[in-house]
């Protein structure tokens, strides 16, 4: 058998993918963190828990109403979205003239009320969410057994981060985009409606977090807590990312998913900590992050 | 600042009424206050927390405390699973509220702290949901029980039982805290005893993970035949889960699985795991008596083996009270302790037991298997009986925890 640092070569294979497919979640939700920042200057700390509503909405969707995995991919980050629009509407518009801080304060505050809410009404044990029929089964590589559902989450999460990419670096809805949080101002005074394009770009980085939950709902049980455990890492990856950096925090997040995965192997003790090592050797050696562009 | 008649008269009609009213309090009988300490908003919520709370009261109502003369007040608190959030809670308590009793404590680096603290302040700690053997070991007190199961227990039963039925090399996913490296210690010992062998194991970091893969993956290239699961709560579940979901081969043994955690996998995932409970609601007609009383209070749910704890162990405190007299009981936390020692144990959870001189509450251990679906009758019905363990074999000898107190 093949050995690569007295691991066996197989097990190293596998360790890799497992470390991709925890990357397509980090990379899902840091993208957007990094629209809302990039647009809005918001560091938006409730985004693990509106990840959580996703999935959570999902599980509603089927529980009441018999609706599936797959229209609850489209429909459960649209209500989850169109919450976003109203928490942007109501409460994180009054802060955008103040510094980071108020809006970092805020969106904790408004995440600890949402998990003790979900909390409160639905324990913390977790509910059940199956796998879609289609989806069932395994796929064996060789090296490893392979879910057949966590191929489906890595293939779709690079098409989602892909595109979301496309749609602002490339096109002529981005460009506006762009222009609107360089020079508000400017873009306004050629007949954009600039606060409602950033309460827009609010609720999809809303949607994509809960795109995201949906994703996890089969995979974790359905949690209160389930945000919370990804929220750290996450705000870790758009830091080595660079702030607002789109490109970076994909190529980051899938990054340091392999890089987690590889220590869960060497040192599973450290594999919290690992992605907080090298996010203090970026800000020593490169400040604005591996992708940040300079002021 | 300005002084109108207005706020002198006020402050003055405000500042003796507390004096007067503690004055007034202090004349009838004297007050227990019990503080149960607890997650309230993690991991083990569900196992314990708010239904444990209920399990308290539920105590103190069939006991018929008002009745008795007695009056009693119930503190409850959240600890986050820190133990330094713990400790402080407890040294509050004692200290400034004046709290005779904390029960509880799921979790068991935040159970070791309370336990040092109750010694410390000679009050009483009884302990249902943590599991670490080292509170009847080396770290016991005089002022401290542990009432429903321990990691020792956990393992011989468990344990035991897979390494007769050929499961004889192991591989362990392990909690990397007080909890986590007990349970894997305990089991160890039962299988290497047993002739079997232990290929590896994994600490992952606690709280904070959901992803298991990795140490799944691991522990399929072990080639062990077992995969001892040494955590609890929502872990557990995310680690069967994705077991299933990565077609482990390897045998699960669910070192520690709660009646909540297999609620919550549903008995489609959950079916054939072997676990071992010191309680079952459906175990007898006094276990379903008290889950018929408890229930209604607790949203329908059935108790844990824990909340039964809290309930069987606040009413031997109670009568342990009645007995020796609620002034004696709040002066002496050590004295309390003894005399419940000998005063034998008898309730609808547990059934007649004792408690020995470490401080371990003896009761037999059963070890249970999930239900198929399809045997599944009705609600909650998930366990079928598979062998029990007497209360004189189900605990760790007295002689061999290194309990300071059995040696003196």
């Amino acid at each position: 058998m093949m050995m690569i640092f007295g691991i066996p070569g197989p097990l190293l294979f596998g360790q890799l993918l497992l470390g991709l497919i925890n990357g397509a979640f980090y990379a899902m939700l840091s993208l957007g963190l990094a629209i809302i920042f990039g647009m809005l200057n918001i560091i938006n700390f409730a985004h693990g828990a509106l990840f959580m509503m996703g999935a959570f909405v999902a599980w509603m969707l089927l529980d009441s109403f018999g609706i599936g995995y797959f229209p609850s991919l489209i429909l459960a980050p649209l209500i989850v979205g169109i919450f976003g629009v109203i928490l942007e509407r109501t409460i994180i518009s009054r802060l955008y003239k103040l510094d980071h801080l108020y809006g970092l304060l805020l969106t904790f505050g408004l995440s600890l009320v949402i998990e003790g809410l979900f909390r409160n009404a639905y324990g913390s044990s977790g509910l059940p969410y199956r796998i879609p029929d289609i989806l069932q089964g395994a796929t064996d590589l060789g090296f490893m057994y392979m879910p057949n559902y966590r191929g489906w989450v890595v293939l779709v999460a690079l098409v989602v981060c892909f595109s979301t990419w496309a749609i602002i670096e490339k096109t002529s809805l981005g460009a506006t985009l762009r222009a609107a949080t360089e020079n508000a101002p400017l873009v306004q005074a050629f007949g954009v409606n600039v606060p409602r394009v950033v309460t827009l770009t609010y609720g999809a980085g809303v949607a994509l977090a809960a795109f995201a939950g949906v994703l996890a709902a089969p995979i974790y049980s359905v949690n209160p807590n389930m945000g919370s455990n990804f929220i750290n890492t996450v705000f870790a990856v758009v830091v080595i990312g660079g702030m607002g950096s789109i490109l970076g925090s994909i190529v980051t997040g899938f990054g340091l998913g392999v890089v987690e995965g590889l220590t869960k192997v060497f040192y599973p003790q450290a594999s919290a900590t690992v992605v907080f090592l090298v996010m203090i050797i970026v800000l020593l050696t490169r400040p604005r992050g591996l992708f940040g562009r300079a002021a | 600042m300005r002084l109108s008649r207005r706020t002198l008269l006020t402050t003055a009609a405000a500042l003796p009424t507390p004096g007067l009213f503690r004055h007034a309090r202090a004349q009838s009988a004297p007050t227990l206050k019990i503080g149960c300490l607890t997650d309230m908003s993690g991991p083990y919520k569900d196992l314990a927390g708010p239904n444990a709370v209920a399990a308290v009261h539920q105590a103190l109502e069939e006991y018929g405390v008002s009745g008795k003369g007695m009056a009693v007040e119930v503190l409850s608190a959240d600890h986050l699973n820190k133990p330094d959030v713990g400790s402080t809670v407890a040294r509050q308590w004692f200290d400034r509220d004046g709290v005779d009793l904390i029960v509880e404590v799921a979790n068991s680096g935040v159970a070791l702290a309370v336990a040092g603290v109750a010694k410390e302040k000679n009050k009483v700690y009884i302990n249902s949901g943590a599991a670490t053997s080292d509170l009847t070991g080396s770290a016991c007190n005089a002022n401290t029980i542990h009432w429903v199961y321990d990691t020792y227990m956990l393992a011989k039963s468990t344990g035991g039982a897979m390494v007769k039925n050929g499961g004889d090399s192991w591989f362990f996913i392990t909690a990397d805290y007080a909890f986590g490296k007990a349970l894997q210690r305990d089991t160890t010992d039962f299988v290497t005893s047993a002739g079997g062998k232990v290929l590896g194991s994994v600490a992952y970091p606690f709280p904070g993970t959901s992803d298991f893969s990795s140490y799944l993956i691991q522990a399929q290239a072990s080639g062990a035949k077992v995969l001892g699961i040494a955590n609890a709560g929502a872990d557990t579940i995310n680690t069967i889960k994705q077991a299933k979901e990565f077609g482990i081969k390897l045998r699960l043994a669910g070192l520690l699985l709660f009646l909540t955690d297999i609620h919550s996998l549903g008995l489609d995932v959950a079916q054939g795991i072997v676990l071992t409970d010191s309680f079952y609601w459906d175990m007898n007609d006094r276990a379903r008596a008290f889950s018929g009383r408890l229930s209604p209070k607790i949203g329908g749910a059935k108790p844990t083996m824990v909340q039964a704890g809290v309930y069987s162990s606040v009413l031997h405190y109670l009568k342990t009270a009645s007995a020796m007299g609620v002034d004696k009981i709040k002066l002496d936390g050590a004295a309390t302790v003894a005399e419940m020692k000998k005063i034998p144990t008898d309730d609808d959870c547990f059934g007649p037991g004792s408690i020995r001189a470490d401080g371990r509450k003896l009761h037999p251990a059963y070890l249970w298997e999930v239900k198929k679906p399809a045997e599944s009758k009705a609600p909650w019905d998930y366990y079928k009986l598979v062998a029990t363990t007497p209360a004189d074999q189900a605990f760790r000898p007295l002689d061999k925890g290194g309990c300071p107190l059995v040696r003196s």
